[in-house]
């Protein structure tokens, strides 16, 4: 491993452990407020832990007892860069100039400094913007150059706060597309709320919640087999738990739910989890007689856009419908509906 | 065809910077009177100081052996006394802003306190500090230095009414950049002092250039201190302003042109802050 962090916040609520293996990607998925920057703070050398210890590549960055201090490197010192979701270019400074800045800082000479900047610049593939100021640049060009900044320094660790987060969505993808390639080989925690940054540029997932990492795993994995209702919500999951009836799960509210188990022969009474995805439910006014489906009933809560689709929320479950559908059957909050999805598109398994 | 941009340059005025389509906010008519009278109470005075000037004999006046003389020592000592203000001002506002010690509000307060005490006061003050009988100046005499009514008591009186000025600027220019530049540099690799130079002072630049113009212009003009605690000898204390107080009485025109060399002086000095525009 090398990177490990223990650590206690009392005044944030945050107590973590995590760890990176060189040249993995980590992503903390959680909710605002969840603790995750606490988690980059502790890292970047901007927040003290009360308790715990930090370690970068076999060096103490950070060790706390009761809130003593007992070790300590200065953020400077850590090789740990940041990058958050405003890209935070120094203003004064040409394209060129700031990406130069951590060589530079670092004590190289200018010459190889401007040579490892224009390496970045191109590699980020905006090397004809060296010139321009951050001014005169659009905000995903900008981040794209905060992040060839951020490699110029060369860090151990590179932690990235919400990179996506604000910038128009259709400039997400080609910042995705270019973390993608440039993160391959680096060492990274990335903090987002975002499923899709998880599955497309981390390893592997831990889900903070509470300021608690309370899941852990491959990515694919976790996200697929989501064990906690949160990792679940955010996965864009629907997350039904129960015990196991011997063919379905029996819910709390009595329904059972079917799917495709993965671990069929478990004892009976044995706690599972149902998981399917928002986009294979229907929702309809009235029960649909005779289908070999799964039912829920539940009263619509709330109607937001997702993409092409309405994402329609009831108490316990969220189905994307079309906006046609949304019309027709008139799905305001308040409406009481029947939710169907087919045993096919369940998956079942052990919790 | 019409074209429709976001350009914020497009239908923008180049000359007051606003929008002439915007209608300005609620302002009442009332308010315009009472606004022009403390126009005119500024500017009026300055014109009828014009108005007094001996223009046949103007440059006679202010080319005086005198007048020279306090001219070249005015603006030395100003000089002097900005690079004072910036050497001790530009820490004491970084630590001010940026600081986390025991009892930071009241050295903010202290710092303050020329910026509101009458400069004769502040005289007084220099002179039990570093007079001949005073705190320091005891001690001082013994290793052969004596400041009291030098040009160095001139440069310590006009720094000491100066610096706040310098302080206040550049404090409040490093509390509105904010410290996530520095932050950011510091995850580069770049150290503390890196980050001053090459970060944390040129976001600040334009407010550090106004507190210095700011503290060259009070140093400039500085009165009560230096005749208190300087004195008023000839070529090594007596400045501008109090070759203008003298000549008040002895030769009023020659009073007159020094006080208007002195506006020119102030003029130029603010157009130089104020007219740098909005630029970032």
């Amino acid at each position: 491993m090398t990177f490990e962090l223990t650590a206690t916040v009392p005044s944030r609520g945050v107590d973590v452990r995590l760890d990176v293996a060189a040249g993995r990607t980590l992503a903390l998925l959680g909710p605002n407020g969840a603790g995750k920057s606490t988690a980059l703070g502790l890292a970047a050398g901007t927040l003290r832990p009360h308790d715990g210890d930090i370690t970068l590549d076999g060096r103490t960055l950070a060790r706390a007892r009761g809130g003593r201090r007992t070790a300590w490197v200065a953020a400077h010192r850590r090789r740990v860069a940041l990058l958050a979701q405003d890209p935070m270019l120094f203003p004064h400074l040409s394209v060129r100039d700031n990406v130069a800045f951590g060589p530079r800082a670092q004590g190289r000479s200018r010459r190889a400094a401007a040579t490892a900047a224009k390496g970045w610049l191109d590699a980020t593939g905006l090397g004809d913007l060296a010139d321009r100021r951050p001014a005169a640049l659009s905000g995903g060009q900008a981040q794209r150059i905060a992040i060839a900044r951020a490699l110029a320094a060369r860090p151990r660790l590179l932690l990235l706060d919400e990179p996506m987060a604000a910038l128009d969505v259709d400039v997400t993808p080609q910042l995705r597309q270019t973390l993608q390639h440039l993160l391959a080989e680096q060492t990274t925690v990335l903090a987002t709320h975002d499923v899709l940054d998880a599955l497309l540029l981390a390893d592997e997932v831990a889900v903070v919640d509470g300021g608690r990492v309370v899941e852990r795993g491959p990515t694919a994995e976790v996200l697929s087999r989501p064990r906690s209702a949160f990792a679940a919500s955010i996965a864009g999951l629907n997350l039904l738990t129960g015990t196991w009836t011997g063919d379905g799960v029996a819910t709390a509210t009595g329904e059972v739910v079917h799917g495709h188990a993965t671990h069929p022969e478990v004892p009976l009474g044995t706690a599972m989890t149902a998981v399917f995805r928002p986009a294979a439910v229907a929702l309809h006014l009235a029960d649909p007689h005779g289908s070999p489906r799964n039912t829920f009933r539940g009263t619509v809560r709330t109607v937001e856009p997702r993409g092409d689709l309405l994402r329609v929320r009831t108490e316990r479950l969220a189905a994307d419908v079309t906006p046609q559908a949304v019309a027709e059957l008139s799905l305001v909050p308040g409406r009481s509906v029947v939710a169907t999805v087919k045993a096919a598109e369940v998956d079942v398994y052990r919790r | 065809m019409t074209t429709w941009t976001s350009t914020p340059a497009l239908g923008t005025s180049r000359r007051t910077g606003r929008d002439p389509a915007v209608v300005p906010g609620g302002l009442p008519r009332w308010a315009f009177v009472p606004a022009a009278l403390g126009g005119l109470f500024v500017v009026l005075p300055l014109v009828a100081m014009g108005t007094r000037v001996d223009w046949t004999n103007y440059w006679g006046l202010i080319t005086s052996e005198s007048a020279r003389a306090a001219l070249a020592l005015s603006l030395q000592t100003a000089a002097t006394s900005t690079v004072v203000c910036l050497v001790l001002g530009i820490p004491l506002a970084l630590v001010l802003a940026r600081g986390r010690l025991p009892g930071q509000s009241l050295l903010r307060s202290l710092v303050l306190v020329p910026l509101v005490l009458p400069p004769v006061v502040g005289g007084v003050a220099l002179l039990s500090t570093f007079g001949r009988r005073g705190l320091l100046g005891e001690s001082m005499e013994v290793l052969g230095l004596q400041i009291a009514f030098s040009t160095t008591a001139v440069v310590l009186a006009q720094s000491f009414v100066a610096l706040p000025f310098l302080v206040v600027s550049l404090e409040g220019a490093l509390r509105t950049a904010g410290e996530r530049y520095e932050v950011v540099a510091a995850g580069l690799g770049a150290g503390p002092t890196t980050v001053l130079r090459r970060v944390t002072l040129p976001l600040v630049w334009p407010g550090l250039l106004s507190g210095t113009v700011l503290s060259f212009a009070r140093a400039l003009g500085e009165f009560g201190a230096t005749i208190t605690f300087a004195g008023s000898l000839q070529g090594v204390t007596r400045t501008l302003p109090l070759e203008v107080y003298l000549q008040r009485e002895s030769d009023p025109d020659a009073a007159v042109a020094l006080s208007l060399l002195l506006v020119a002086v102030a003029v130029v000095v603010i157009a130089a802050t104020h007219h740098r525009g909005p630029s970032r």
